[in-house]
């Protein structure tokens, strides 16, 4: 119970209609997904959670994250990891020097760590490796472990798989659940594509709150 | 562009072997003048740089950063020669400050003996060149930005806890600097080697080199050549070494930028410090601007202003209206000459970026390079030899030898005003034309030309500011017989009458500002009835 994210009455308002509506709590590793054709407000609920919601915007409500309320926090201090729809890792820096980035500057032994976490996702030695030089898959396995090394204690997935192919798409994603769930953090993934919301197995809302049908999961 | 630049190097060269080093290095202000051009290079760049890189680490994407938009069009627009001309007016013992201030915090009855201008370590100097050469970096990194995936870098660094500087210097500096060494290696140059700011804000007993040079080349005997030709020469060798010094700072960043970000460290504490350092210098440098072009003003119809005054005893048109047939001439000759250039840019350009399009060329960062030239190369080391080409081919002295000149200088700003927008433009809009049967010309005088009236007006305001701002070139081309605004503002400058120098500074600042707003009305006039285009 303590380490969930919680959304309590969370309410954004455009020009007093509102566009996101959410009252849910997402467990450790369970997902909740946001589904919804675009425009529809799923991004505006993602920053919302981040904390980069700007005038004209309008919030309210209240967000919790393991047992903290962080309605009123600042980004960098919400301790929320995301992932994009590209990998955004940073082009000037090695693999290694992209996963030290996020590293927290307490951990000693940096070189260490990082290969650590490489190893993990199958990519052993590849700290020295220029990110230009890796394929789709090895990018995306290297900015979530980028994600997860800077001790996220929630997950947001903004459509993180739309840009892969899709043999590469069922194995990330399924790369992506099982470190979540191994870590135990909540996770909320913003898609509009439905394999998406079967695969992450939880509860589909729409951003206003309603239950979305999905069909029966492909087994 | 290559040609005049080289052209004139070559012209400098010759002159200053014929004894010219001896007698430079025979000369006691050589060290003094030579340190001054690498002190006042050095510090204004890196200031201009820091707070230009500041205010955009701190403020991007926060409401304030729009204002900071704003200001930029008319700073910009406004000639050094007159943001020097209004500091000065700022800064000196009598001035506005010391006035402001006295009698009732300082005490002073009469200005006091202090070298707060044309100080000899050139503090005053690097001012001037401060607050124009922000707002020229703002404007660089505001078209860089976009490129660099700035928004989405910052939001990653902060969800990973960073500071916003951190995360900016981390993460988006380096995708923008690369883009942005051309115009500081610009910005290097210019303020190693600017003129008519050290002419008026710069020391005296020596003179910074670039201005010395100019000294020497209107001297009346012809030892003067040789003396001016040799330290065109060595000042080009200061500003070749400094570049180098410079790049090699930029490698050593580069590398401590990296080394930091493996560290992890947030840097969350910077936030705050650098978020009020960045609002109190976009604020101290909009009132230094805001007061030294008030000032200006102020003085050209002032009348009766005794020192410890802060204002005017009442204010007359009487400087105006005795100094107007003057004004109303050297105004002509100078937007006659603005108009001359800025059009043959404007032609030069549409049609490169015409061609570009119809030939599907890609130019390279070589053509990039070339573009900047004249930007980069101190004019004092290539004009000189221009001149000595333009006196022999008889082309000297008139209106057309000086538009000319100018032409090098408006030719850049032109092509980087326009080109983004230009290549911009929808070309399916092209191909449903020529599917309609529309040749390719009529393609670009009947849809391309009219839709792009807007950005084209704005970079022709911008080649007209350019221009209008020239000094050395007008001096040099115009062999002392084609006077605009900004070189009679100059001349003024050591003369003591402060009322014409407002007047001459006025209208240095009012006549581009009148390029400004003729692109920006005369879209929203012909285009009243259409939205689309006003969006």
């Amino acid at each position: 119970m303590t380490a969930s994210l919680v959304l309590h009455a969370l309410r954004v308002t455009l020009q007093g209609e509102a566009v996101v509506q959410l009252d849910a709590t997402v467990q450790p590793g369970e997902v909740l997904t946001l589904m919804g054709p675009s425009g529809s407000g799923k991004s505006t609920a993602l920053a919302a959670m981040i904390g980069t919601l700007a005038p004209p915007f309008r919030q309210s409500g209240r967000i919790w994250l393991a047992g903290k309320d962080i309605t009123a926090l600042p980004t960098h201090a919400r301790r929320i990891g995301l992932m994009f729809q590209d990998d955004l890792l940073f082009p000037h820096l090695s693999v290694g020097g992209n996963l030290a980035f996020a590293l927290p500057p307490t951990v000693r032994d940096r070189a260490l760590a990082v290969d650590r976490a490489l190893e993990q996702a199958e990519l052993s030695g590849f700290a020295p490796r220029d990110p230009a030089s890796l394929s789709g898959g090895q990018r995306a396995r290297v900015a979530l472990l980028r994600t997860l090394l800077a001790e996220p204690k929630a997950l947001l997935l903004d459509e993180p798989f739309s840009r892969l192919d899709a043999g590469l798409r069922a194995q990330i994603r399924a790369f992506v659940f099982a470190q979540a769930r191994a870590r135990g953090l909540p996770v909320v993934l913003v898609t509009h594509d439905v394999e998406d919301a079967r695969a992450a197995r939880g509860r589909v809302l729409s951003p206003l709150g309603q239950t979305v049908g999905i069909g029966p999961a492909a087994v | 562009m290559a040609v005049p630049v080289l052209a004139g190097l070559m012209g400098t060269l010759i002159p200053a072997l014929d004894g010219g080093f001896h007698r430079l290095a025979a000369w006691p202000g050589l060290r003094a003048a030579m340190g001054l051009s690498l002190v006042t290079g050095f510090v204004a760049t890196v200031l201009s740089l820091t707070i230009a890189l500041l205010l955009t680490a701190a403020l991007y994407g926060v409401p304030a950063f729009a204002w900071v938009q704003r200001l930029l069009a008319p700073v910009l627009a406004l000639p050094h020669a007159a943001a020097a001309l209004g500091l000065a007016f700022l800064l000196a013992p009598s001035g506005w400050i010391a006035r402001a201030l006295s009698p009732w915090a300082t005490g002073w009855e009469v200005p006091p003996d202090l070298l707060t201008l044309n100080d000899p370590a050139g503090v005053a100097l690097i001012l001037g060149l401060v607050v124009k050469e922000v707002p020229f970096l703002l404007l660089m990194i505001l078209s860089a930005l976009p490129q660099t995936d700035a928004a989405r870098r910052m939001m990653l660094c902060r969800t990973l806890g960073y500071g916003r500087l951190r995360g900016f210097a981390l993460t988006v500096l380096p995708a923008l600097y690369p883009q942005l060494r051309l115009p500081v290696y610009a910005v290097l140059t210019y303020s190693m080697t600017a003129v008519e700011s050290a002419l008026i804000l710069g020391p005296t007993l020596p003179p910074s080199l670039s201005a010395q040079v100019v000294l020497w080349m209107n001297a009346p005997d012809l030892k003067g050549q040789g003396l001016a030709a040799a330290g065109a020469v060595v000042q080009l060798a200061l500003v070749i070494g400094a570049l180098i010094v410079w790049r090699a700072g930029e490698i050593l960043c580069r590398v401590f930028l990296t080394l930091l970000a493996v560290t992890g460290r947030r840097g969350l504490w910077l936030d705050p410090f650098a978020d009020l350092m960045a609002r109190a210098m976009g604020i101290a440098l909009a009132l230094t601007m805001a007061a030294a072009l008030a000032g200006l003003a102020l003085w050209s119809v002032a009348g009766p202003w005794q020192f410890p005054d802060a204002v005017p005893q009442n204010l007359t048109f009487a400087t105006w209206s005795r100094a107007l047939p003057d004004l109303r001439d050297s105004a002509g000759v100078t937007l006659g000459i603005a108009m001359l250039s800025t059009f043959a840019a404007l032609a030069l350009v549409l049609g490169c970026l015409q061609a570009e399009h119809r030939f599907a060329l890609h130019p390279g960062a070589g053509a990039l390079w070339l573009l900047y030239l004249p930007l980069v190369m101190p004019q004092v080391a290539f004009l000189p030899g221009v001149q000595m080409l333009a006196l022999q081919a008889g082309l000297d002295g008139t209106m057309l030898s000086v538009a000319l000149l100018h032409l090098v200088f408006v030719l850049p700003y032109v092509f980087l005003s326009l080109s983004a927008p230009f290549r911009a433009w929808d070309t399916r809009i092209a191909t449903a034309a020529a599917a309609l049967g529309a040749s390719p010309s009529r393609v670009f005088w009947r849809l391309r030309l009219p839709m792009l009236l807007s950005p084209v007006l704005t970079a022709a305001a911008v080649g007209m500011a350019v221009s209008i701002g020239q000094y050395l070139p007008t001096l040099i081309a115009g062999a002392g017989r084609v006077e605009t605004v900004t070189t009679a503002a100059v001349a003024l400058a050591s003369g003591g009458n402060r009322r014409l120098i407002g007047a001459y500074g006025l209208l240095q600042m009012l006549l581009p500002a009148l390029g400004f707003v003729v692109a920006l009305a005369l879209p929203a006039l012909v285009w009243r009835n259409r939205r689309g285009m006003l969006a």
